[in-house]
């Protein structure tokens, strides 16, 4: 028994670190898109991801909806937070500096977490799993079918998402506004609703990420901003933009945490995915999918 | 200096130099000259910052972080190795620099967004290293038993006495700050924030002179963070984390991020507003200083000082003052 | 004149008179009938910390209006002086600077954390304010030289760790495996868990540390099974302590048995488990099991008369903290009733006060102890239906 367990370990540290990986990999696509589209980084991002979990409880445990509805409804929800966003304080924002840009997605943020703690109160809540089963063995390793639904939902996110950008007309559309706002604008281009997609979507993803990582970790009001600091370390490490290094990054991140937990130590874990992304900032800028020449055309 | 902001600076040191008394007048407003002090402590980190976010256009999410190391420097070497407090202090500060120096030059390489999401990574490592390191810091639990200053052969004690040290390290920094920005270096600055690549074009030394200014605001920081361990005594992580980093950026935006009057006027009224005024808002507290951030961000970019002086001058119909650079 | 000058005497001015007014309205109310005594209280009533705070707030609210409708003090009203730290220890500081010199209390409870206490303790010290302290650390009365004017109603962790231990040693368990949050409260059980061990015979085997907001606690047990140890125990509070228990029925490890702090004393964590927390081991003090304590328990009138109170006011279960606000407060009555408020007398009847019954327990107060509590005034519970039960020895 105990040599089973022994040669456990590192599956079970790994397992940890593919779960949590997937929920970065999620927020580091909620950046991406708005990226995509606007060149904005939205710091609100984390807060989404904390609102689609608590929204998720509202919805089921509050208003009693089944757990598939619920959960629609929490995206939903979240979606259009994001749609307000962009519609009412970013609009107005357009033509600021970067820096103002960057306080008022602060200021956002403080506003959506002061909300939410005001809702709810400070303490976590939890959502059942997907799936009623639990937890099993195998190899000794303990699963949660949680962790392989965060798994599934990561991927069909990163999958869809790249179907959308690359062969929808939406899609192109939205990443002609990055390119040249002007020049897309000429060829007809609605780039405000762009815009304002790009944020409802990204706001969504977030949601998704939210939902699903609940069952497994509980959720409450301040969660947010460590999580989208997570999240933006994945997403400037597989390239601002970029999908797939997106959800390798994050996976990245993930593994690094989970097995610095337990082979290192526990109280540095934190640690490990922030001086990871002060690196990549520092040395590699462009991530480690992207190209240099894109990343030096970008406004930011 | 122009004559009004002469004035005005002149007005400012008969106010704090009465301050400690006026306020013992009454037993109502006694310790006002406690919250001054820490209002004088905070003035010192956004003085700094300001210069960064107004001048040099770029934004710091880790004030707080220099600011514990400021403290933790002091608490560490006066408390385990008995160090004098200004010698402490003078070693936080400088490692407090070579930090900002680290991290500044390949963060000031990048722009906006990156500045601001690699500070604020940094800001939560040093955190995370203030909660780690027990056996230095004495961990979440805090590190007591900081002595305090002496200052000529004598003690510091009692609140007047603080609240002028402070506040004259506060003025020091001031007209220093003051002094730079209407230098070379500040027109450099101001050139920096219209447009970085004309002034790189202009031959400016863009990313040297914006670790510099990085670089002073740390140390600005640091020095207040000596300050508050030796005046608090004691120090716990959380009075160094990102909600403090992110208070600091509120100080110097609701201020005004163009003036230095703005930095002080800004901490000043928001020192007390948390502590004083708006303890009614109690849980609403982080609701209204989000408000305030985002109302401020999009209608009154150019924060207070400057929007109640540009009011002032229509009421009054004067002039501009030619040389105001500086305000 | 100078726009700029002239504004900055308007601030000036509209701050002068902001506290004017302030300060006019604050003394207004105290004037009426006799001369009121008053008490300062600091707790955490809004930021990280409010889920101790606010019950405090409750507690002292509540005991205030009763001591009032009962008459009083000796005839004097009861006039309860409340500041909210906001879980900020440098706001803590210039509460209890406001209440030493703009109020002008006696005496003051609070505050509600370790940490702001081990920060306002020096100045209650400098001023010759006796302060009773809500929060745990036994830094707050320790060295008893340097806080002479300081003590505390919440015990030690060396007591809740000591019974734990007790009970440990009951049944035959020699090597645990303990896991901690890195906060002020996971430190001190740490270095108290650490340091206590070798006297009751117990090695750890397993020393981990993880952070207050963390969502894994996988890596943290699979270590303690990889240990394997005969034990685990988690010290913390909030989220991840029920995350802990979570995960150590989802690794399948509940033949190892599993205490927790008395941080986890809340049905809430019981109920956030869902079913998780079966057989989950932890010291409470009384307050927590007034309904299960035998009626010849001298603390059970106390409790039981504190309980239905707080819980026909507030519809709100009671909780360990609103128990140290309650303790707290009523020394500070039962030193008001005695001597009058007078700092230095107050300081004195505290300091001999003995066989005070509270809420967590018997408080036997003297010069060396200012805490005044021990491992016996703690009852070692367990899970059981969902709900606590008092564990078979």
């Amino acid at each position: 028994m105990a040599d089973i367990f022994h040669g456990a370990a590192w599956l079970q540290y790994a397992l940890g670190g593919l779960t949590i990986g997937a929920i970065y990999a999620l927020v580091a696509l909620g950046y991406n898109i708005i990226y995509n589209v606007t060149e904005i980084i939205n710091f609100a991002q984390g807060e989404f991801v904390m609102l689609g979990g608590l929204f998720g409880v509202f919805y089921y445990q509050t208003c009693g909806l089944p757990l598939g509805p619920a959960l629609l409804a929490a995206v939903a929800t979240v979606a259009l937070v994001g749609l307000l966003l962009e519609r009412y304080v970013i609009r107005r924002a357009r033509h600021a500096t970067v820096l103002s840009m960057i306080i008022v997605t602060i200021a956002f943020s403080i506003l959506l977490k002061g909300g939410a703690m005001l809702a709810w109160g400070k303490d976590p809540y939890r959502l059942p799993p997907f799936s009623r089963s639990g937890a099993f063995l195998w190899h000794g390793v303990a699963v949660q079918p949680q962790a392989l639904w965060v798994l599934g939902i990561g991927a069909v996110v990163v999958g869809a998402l790249t179907v959308f950008f690359r062969t929808s007309f939406y899609g192109k559309a939205m990443l002609a506004c990055a390119d040249n706002a002007d020049a897309a604008r000429l060829t007809g281009i609605p780039v405000r609703t762009m815009v304002l997609l790009s944020f409802g979507l990204s706001a969504a993803v977030g949601a998704v990420a939210g939902v699903s990582i609940c069952p497994i970790t509980l959720m409450e009001y301040d969660r947010g901003a460590l999580l989208g600091l997570k999240g933006f370390g994945a997403a400037v490490l597989g390239g601002l933009g970029q999908f797939y290094g997106a959800l390798v990054a994050g996976i990245v991140l993930g593994l690094a945490e989970s097995f610095c937990a337990g082979y290192v130590s526990s109280g540095y874990k934190d640690a490990v995915a922030l001086v990871l992304l002060m690196l990549a900032l520092f040395f590699k800028p462009e991530g480690l999918f992207g190209s240099k020449e894109a990343a030096g055309l970008k406004r930011f | 200096m122009s004559s009004r902001e002469k004035t005005a600076f002149v007005g400012l040191t008969v106010f704090l130099a009465v301050f400690p008394w006026v306020s013992a007048l009454s037993r109502s407003f006694s310790h006002y000259v406690d919250v001054m002090i820490f209002a004088g402590i905070f003035s010192l980190v956004t003085i700094g910052l300001s210069l960064l976010m107004g001048f040099a256009g770029q934004i710091s999410l880790a004030q707080a972080a220099f600011f514990g190391i400021g403290a933790y420097g002091s608490g560490i070497l006066t408390g385990h190795f008995h160090w004098n407090p200004w010698a402490a202090m003078l070693a936080g500060v400088c490692v407090a620099a070579a930090v900002a120096w680290v991290v500044g030059v390949p963060a000031l390489r990048l722009k906006g967004h990156y500045l601001a999401m690699a500070t604020l990574g940094f800001g939560v490592i040093v955190h995370i290293v203030m909660n780690e390191e027990v056996d230095w810091t004495g961990g979440p639990s805090g590190l007591g038993g900081i002595p305090g200053i002496r200052l000529a052969g004598r003690k510091i004690s009692g609140d007047a006495a603080w609240f002028y040290l402070v506040w004259a390290f506060v003025l020091a920094a001031f007209l220093f700050s003051r002094h730079v920005l209407h230098s070379r270096v500040g027109r450099a600055l101001r050139a920096i924030h219209d447009d970085e690549k004309a002034a790189e074009a202009m031959g400016v030394p863009v990313s040297s002179l914006k670790v510099q200014v990085f670089v002073y605001s740390a140390v600005l920081a640091a020095v207040a963070g000596s300050l508050y361990a030796h005046y608090v005594s004691f120090l716990s992580p959380g009075s160094f984390d990102l909600m403090w980093s992110i208070r600091f950026v509120l100080m110097v935006v609701f201020g005004g991020m163009q003036s230095l009057w703005g930095a002080l006027v800004g901490t000043v009224l928001l020192t007390f507003v948390g502590n004083e005024w708006l303890q009614v808002f109690a849980d609403f507290e982080i609701l209204v200083y989000g408000g305030i951030l985002l109302v401020m961000a999009l209608f009154v970019p150019q924060g207070l000082v400057v929007w109640m002086d540009a009011f002032f001058r229509r009421r009054s119909r004067l002039q501009p003052t030619p040389s105001d650079g500086g305000s | 004149m100078k726009a700029k000058s002239r504004w900055v005497a308007g601030v000036v001015g509209m701050a002068m008179a902001l506290s004017w007014a302030a300060g006019v309205f604050a003394p207004a109310r105290a004037q009426a009938g006799t001369e009121p005594y008053k008490v300062g209280a600091v707790f955490a009533i809004t930021g990280t910390a409010s889920f101790l705070g606010e019950p405090e707030k409750k507690t002292a609210e509540m005991i205030a209006e009763e001591i009032n409708a009962q008459g009083g003090i000796n005839g004097h009203p009861l006039q309860l002086i409340i500041y909210d730290d906001e879980s900020d220890a440098t706001k803590s500081t210039l509460a209890v600077k406001k209440l030493i010199k703009t109020d002008q209390v006696p005496v003051i409870i609070g505050p509600t954390q370790s940490d702001a206490s081990l920060a306002v303790a020096p100045i209650a010290e400098e001023a010759q304010v006796p302060l009773i302290s809500c929060a745990a650390s036994y830094k707050i009365v320790e060295p008893v030289s340097e806080r002479r004017w300081v003590f505390k109603v919440a015990g030690s962790d060396k007591h809740v760790v000591g019974k734990m231990y007790d009970y440990m040693k009951a049944k035959g368990i020699t090597k645990i495996g303990i896991m901690t949050a890195s906060t002020g409260f996971g430190a001190s059980g740490r270095e108290e868990l650490l340091r206590l061990a070798p006297e009751y015979g117990i090695t750890v085997l397993a020393d981990e540390r993880y952070g207050p907001k963390d969502t894994d606690l996988t890596a943290q047990l699979t270590k303690m099974r990889e240990a394997k140890v005969e034990a685990i125990v988690n010290w913390s509070v909030g989220p991840t302590q029920v995350l802990a228990v979570k995960a150590w029925r989802d690794l399948k490890m509940d033949n190892i048995p599993l205490y927790q702090s008395h941080g986890f004393g809340s049905r809430k964590n019981i109920e956030l488990a869902g079913g998780a927390a079966e057989g989950v081991l932890l010291p409470l003090a009384r307050v927590n099991v007034g309904p299960l304590l035998p009626d010849t328990q001298p603390q059970k009138k106390v409790i039981m008369a504190y309980t239905q109170a707080y819980e026909k006011k507030y519809n709100e279960p009671v909780s360990s903290f609103g128990g140290h606000a309650w303790d707290s407060l009523h020394l500070a009555v039962a030193a008001l009733k005695a001597v009058g408020p007078d700092p230095a007398k107050i300081r004195d009847f505290l300091e001999n006060t003995k066989g005070f019954v509270g809420q967590h327990g018997i408080f036997n107060f003297s010069p060396q102890d200012h805490n005044g509590l021990s491992k016996d005034d703690l009852e070692m519970v367990v899970v059981k239906n969902g709900d606590w039960a008092l564990a078979p020895w």
